[in-house]
Parts: structure tokens; C-alpha cells; sequence
């Protein structure tokens, strides 16, 4: 089990977070030099204003037209994507860890705001999951790759919960815990996670374009 | 649920598909998606979480009671997912399905856009499809002809150009019996505007060739036409995916208006040719900005209006409801100035649909769909659903819509699901309302 533990903890660790920031980079550099290449007459357009006006007004819960029609999704996803990134940056456990490899000290929430967190992202994880099952016009569009992200994501909460609340065996929890969280810092650059790395330039595109050409409001 | 349980024969589809071997398209497609598109579509491609919240944005889906296969989304996956996923190699049965989604089940309005979390452009998506159809030869037999009328006369509807020259002079020598001093100024060096029509006005609308001369006499405008071809600003290779014809098209028709050294070019009431300008085609001929100003009727009517250039002997009996064109309000923002304008001409009040503006629903005919002709016209009728109970809802009797497209769709529309309503242009509405000069 230790051994285990110091697998996940140690060169786990440094693998994941390297291929989660070196792939990054990567995959944001290399899709940059093919904008630059080959999608000229879009990039001449984009602007900062209407970029950052898109932006903002896309982040405001029932202000755009799609999160209006769809209060469930909206409060889904609002909620699902504020815990599932303060949530890990602002735990207690995760903090005393920096601390105790880097000298890493900063503020945290309190172990039951972190906990309720927790559960909303893998409440959030189930809205979803539930929406690829039922809801017609998801269901016939949903992939194995749609399944996996969601997998993905809500595992390292749903571990995290598990081994918080001492549910089954802890030390097991803990180190699935540990490897499924790797598993999903290594996933976001090369698959659907990496709408984490886009979506702000595919918003900030359309923002552009509606306002700067289109001289409308795109939300 | 899908595109092969609905598809349609049509001439134009079933002998393009007949060509194709899967070698064929393969490298068709593959030309296109390394030569033509880059990190846009990678991007859309790549982040699209198939949450489905476009699907509610999409007439052709509200109109087929959420029928999945009809959402943006759906048509994406349909399509360019998967001609990305298999790299191309699919068979000549699945290229008949994809144009016939891409061609006549998508208008290309935009309005999934407000709707998209993440800011994907299904409009894009489903041009570039267009494109790749073209490519291959496979594009619905009416609009090909007219395509193909662009090539050859560099206008949509085979009109000579001694039939151009005929037509504006036969207009101009009705209009004198009502206005004697009425002139249709032909070729007029460093005029004011440049009055740029689509070919189906002097083909088959002519009274709006008429109405314009007639509202330019009664406001003293300072104008010209020109007798050369460049006077159409339609693009149907726009929506074909004819690319490079598309660029000969606007080159030809600001280099005629250049030639003429008018200061500006004003466009009838059109949408998509706008969009030709403001978005594809001028960049397809690399300009950031054009070299000719251009505006829309909507723009130029408000203007004459504001300058008190127009004078009303009576107001059209309201109330009316106002159609928001895509290409003209989601595409260019002209929603407020044609309200204002309305409401200057119209007794009455504006009764707005459930919605509106920058997000009206689309009237179906556009980006192309109307002009694919009779073989979809059921479909496209029964995608225009969801804008007749908006219409319906209004309870008015007339429809202000500044644009031929939508015209021609929600006379349709009307028609089809027994709206008894009358759809207006604002030329109709000016030139019925003006102080006549004798």
C-alpha cells in the first residue's frame, strides 16, 4: 500500500501534472500556429473588447438566451464547473500537501464548504448524466468520449468524498483518489476536458465577430 | 431518426452522388479540410460537450417536435463529425444525406450561436460541408442553376444584358406616367449612391425596381445604376459552396460601382447578399474592408427619413409585426433603425414575436434553402412551423420583412398554415404612403 502511495504521490504526480502543462502549452501553441495559418480572414477580426464582452456576459447565470431556456443546465453547470475547479484549489488536504512537498502555504475553505462542493460536482456529474440519458436530442448525439470526460471528471470527487467520509477501505480511497485526479489533469490537453483550454477562444472568436462585424449582441 | 430515413430525389443530388468513388471523396475532403480550414473547425470539433442546449435555437427543429436528427447538433454529427472521424472515406449514400442536410435543413441563421455555451458556429460547420459538396459535384439541381447563371451572366437568373438595360427602361417608361420627370440614371459617374438589385427584381419583381425609382425621385437622391454586369449583388455560389465564383461576384460588383466612382453603394432589400459582403465573400477576395462603403435599404430609407427627405401623405393602417431578417439584424445589426423606421411609417403599433431581434427565428428560406427549389419545398414548409405560431400569436394582419428570402418563405409560410397575412416591404410601404410628385 505505501509503496502504492508513494508511486501515486511521487512520479505519478510529476508525470501527470507535466503532461497536463506541457500538453497544454502544446496543444495551445500548435493551435495557434494553424489559426495564424490558415484562418486569417477570422483572426483579423478579433478584438479584446468584444471578446471580453462575450465572456463576461456568458459567465452570468439566465443572462444568455441559452442558459435562459434551460434554468436545470444552467444551474448544473454553473455549479458543476465553480466547485469542480475552487473545490481541489482550496481544499484543506490538498493545501497541507503543498505545503508539506513546497513550502506552498495559502488560504482554504473549511472542510465541510469543500465537502458540499464535492458532492455538487458529482450531483452536477449525475444532471448530466442523467440528460444524456433521457433527454432525446442529447442521448442521439452522446459519444464514448462524452461518457469518459463525465467519467473523468466526477471520479476524483466521488473518491474524494468516499475517502473524507471514511467509506470503504480509506487507504484504497485515498490513493484512487490520488490516480483518478491524475488521470484527469492528464486528460484535459487530449480529449473533450480540453474545452477547458478552448472554449475561452472559440467564445472570445464569436464575441468578436457578432460585435465587431456583426454589430450584435451574441448571447 | 436520421437524414437516410427522409431523403428526397432530386436530380441534381442523385447524378453528383452517381460520379463519386470513396477514393473520390477521400481525397476531396481531404483536400478541403487541410487546405481550407485550420483551427476554427479543429476547435469546434474538439469542444463541442454535445450538452444539445442549441437544439431550442433551431426552427427545423422546433418546427419537427424535437426531433433530435433536426437540431444543430444533430446535423453536425450527422455530417463533419463524421467525414472527420473517418478521415474522409465514406461512401457516395452518406454524401446524398450530408447535402441534403446541409443544403435544405440548415438556413445558416446563427441563432444556435446564442445558444452555444462555448461559441460554436454551426453556420460555419455547415457551409464548409457546402463546400466539400461542391467540391464533389453534389448540390441540389436549382440552386446549381443558379450558381451556374452566376458564372455565366454574373447574375442568379440568366438575365441578359440587353434584357437588364430592356427591363429598367420599361420600368422607367411605366413610372413616367406617373411621375414624368422620373428618371432611371444609367451609368452616372459620381453619383451619391449606386443602387445594386438581386436578379429576381428585374426578372420577376420588377414593381420594386419601380418603387425604388420612385422613392429616389420623390427624395431628390442623387443616383445610378449600372448597365454592366456587377449590378446583381446576389451570391447563391455563396450557398452552393462555389468559393472562388463567389469572389469573382463581388470583385465584379464593387469594381462597377468603382468604375462609376459613386460614394456609396446602397443594396436593395436583401439579406444574404449583405452577408456575401460583410462576411464571406469579401474575404474570400482577401479585403478586410471593402472598397466601396455599402449599406442596406433599411439604413438608407431611415436616413432619407430622418433628413426629412420623405414626405408621408398617410400612414399604413397598423398594427404590424416586424420580420427580423438573419443576414440584415443577427448579421448586421438592424433591428433598432428598422423599428424606427416602422413606426414612422405605420398607424399603430409594432407587435412583436415571441422572438425577436437578434434572436428571431429564421424564416426557413434562407441561406439558400428556397432556392433548392420545389423538390424541398415540403420540407422546408414544414420546418417554418415553429415562425408561423410566432406569426400566428402576433394576431396582426401585416408583416413588415425587408428581405426577398424571407419574402418568398413567409408568403409560403402564410400560405401554407393559413395565416392570412399580408408580408410588406418597406419600399411597399414607402412608395404606397410618399407625397406623389406630379
Amino acid at each position: 500500500m505505501h509503496e502504492i502511495y508513494n508511486l501515486v504521490t511521487g512520479p505519478l504526480a510529476w508525470l501527470a501534472w507535466g503532461i497536463f502543462i506541457v500538453g497544454s502549452i502544446y496543444r495551445l501553441a500548435i493551435m495557434y500556429i494553424l489559426a495564424k495559418k490558415k484562418d486569417g480572414p477570422s483572426l483579423a477580426y478579433m478584438s479584446w473588447g468584444f471578446s471580453l464582452r462575450s465572456i463576461i456576459n456568458w459567465l452570468i447565470p439566465f443572462n444568455a438566451l441559452g442558459w435562459r431556456r434551460n434554468p436545470v443546465m444552467t444551474v448544473a453547470t454553473f455549479a458543476f464547473h465553480i466547485c469542480l475547479v475552487l473545490a481541489p484549489i482550496f481544499l484543506l488536504a490538498h493545501v497541507a500537501l503543498w505545503d508539506q512537498f513546497f513550502g506552498v502555504e495559502y488560504p482554504v475553505f473549511r472542510e465541510n464548504v469543500t465537502d458540499i462542493m464535492s458532492m455538487i460536482v458529482v450531483a452536477g456529474g449525475l444532471v448530466f448524466a442523467g440528460r444524456r440519458l433521457f433527454q432525446k436530442e442529447v442521448r442521439y448525439v452522446t459519444t464514448c468520449q462524452d461518457w469518459l470526460i463525465l467519467v473523468i471528471a466526477v471520479l476524483p470527487f466521488l473518491t474524494g468524498i468516499l475517502a473524507y467520509h471514511q467509506i470503504f477501505n480509506y487507504q484504497t480511497m485515498v490513493i484512487l483518489h490520488i490516480l483518478t485526479g491524475e488521470i484527469m489533469l492528464a486528460a484535459i490537453p487530449f480529449t473533450r476536458l480540453s474545452h477547458m483550454l478552448f472554449a475561452v477562444f472559440t467564445r472570445a472568436y464569436m464575441g468578436s465577430e457578432f460585435g465587431g462585424v456583426r454589430r450584435v449582441k451574441d448571447w | 431518426m436520421g437524414i437516410q430515413d427522409r431523403l428526397i430525389e432530386d436530380v441534381g443530388l442523385r447524378e453528383g452522388v452517381k460520379r463519386l468513388t470513396e477514393d473520390k471523396i477521400e481525397q476531396v475532403v481531404q483536400a478541403v479540410l487541410k487546405g481550407e480550414t485550420g483551427a476554427r473547425l479543429a476547435a469546434y470539433n474538439e469542444i463541442c460537450m454535445r450538452c444539445g442546449l442549441c437544439s431550442e435555437a433551431c426552427h427545423f427543429y422546433l418546427s419537427h417536435d424535437g426531433d433530435p436528427s433536426y437540431s444543430p447538433v444533430g446535423k453536425v454529427q450527422q455530417t463533419m463529425a463524421v467525414l472527420l472521424k473517418k478521415k474522409g472515406r465514406v461512401s457516395p449514400d452518406f454524401i446524398y444525406g450530408m447535402a441534403q442536410i446541409a443544403y435544405t435543413e440548415c438556413n445558416l441563421c446563427r441563432r444556435c450561436v446564442h445558444f452555444c455555451p462555448v461559441g460554436i458556429d454551426t453556420g460555419y460547420i455547415m457551409s464548409t460541408v457546402r463546400r466539400i459538396c461542391h467540391k464533389l459535384g453534389v448540390t441540389p439541381q436549382y440552386i446549381q442553376d443558379t450558381a451556374h447563371s452566376h458564372s455565366a451572366t454574373f447574375n442568379q437568373m440568366w438575365v441578359k444584358d440587353d434584357e437588364w438595360i430592356d427591363t429598367l427602361q420599361w420600368q422607367e417608361d411605366e413610372a413616367r406616367d406617373e411621375f414624368p420627370s422620373l428618371r432611371i440614371p444609367l451609368d452616372k459617374e459620381g453619383a451619391d449612391i449606386y443602387y445594386s438589385v438581386i436578379a429576381p427584381e428585374p426578372k420577376f419583381r420588377t414593381q420594386l425596381i419601380y418603387q425604388a425609382a420612385a422613392i429616389f425621385t420623390a427624395a431628390g437622391v442623387d443616383w445610378t445604376m449600372p448597365s454592366e454586369p456587377g449590378w446583381d449583388n446576389s451570391d447563391m455560389c455563396m450557398f452552393t459552396g462555389d468559393f472562388e465564383m463567389m469572389g469573382r461576384l463581388k470583385r465584379r460588383h464593387f469594381e462597377s460601382a468603382q468604375k462609376l466612382k459613386v460614394k456609396r453603394i446602397v443594396m436593395g432589400e436583401c439579406g444574404h447578399a449583405f452577408r456575401s459582403v460583410y462576411d464571406m465573400g469579401n474575404r474570400w477576395v482577401a479585403w478586410k474592408m471593402y472598397p466601396v462603403p455599402v449599406i442596406h435599404s433599411i439604413e438608407f430609407f431611415w436616413e432619407l427619413m430622418k433628413q426629412g427627405k420623405i414626405k408621408l401623405a398617410k400612414k399604413y393602417p397598423g398594427p404590424v409585426t416586424v420580420h427580423d431578417p438573419c443576414n440584415v439584424v443577427r448579421g448586421r445589426g438592424h433591428h433598432e433603425k428598422l423599428r424606427e423606421l416602422v413606426r414612422f411609417l405605420i398607424d399603430g403599433d409594432i407587435v412583436e414575436m415571441a422572438s425577436n431581434r437578434e434572436h428571431a427565428i429564421c424564416c426557413t428560406a434562407g441561406g439558400g434553402v428556397i432556392n433548392c427549389g420545389p423538390p424541398f419545398k415540403n420540407v422546408r414548409l414544414a420546418g417554418s412551423k415553429a415562425k408561423a405560431e410566432e406569426l400566428k400569436a402576433t394576431g396582426v394582419k401585416t408583416i413588415v420583412a425587408p428581405c426577398h428570402n424571407c419574402h418568398g418563405g413567409l408568403e409560403d409560410t402564410v400560405h401554407r398554415y393559413k395565416l392570412g397575412m399580408d408580408i410588406k416591404f418597406l419600399g411597399d410601404i414607402i412608395y404606397e404612403c410618399m407625397e406623389k410628385p406630379s
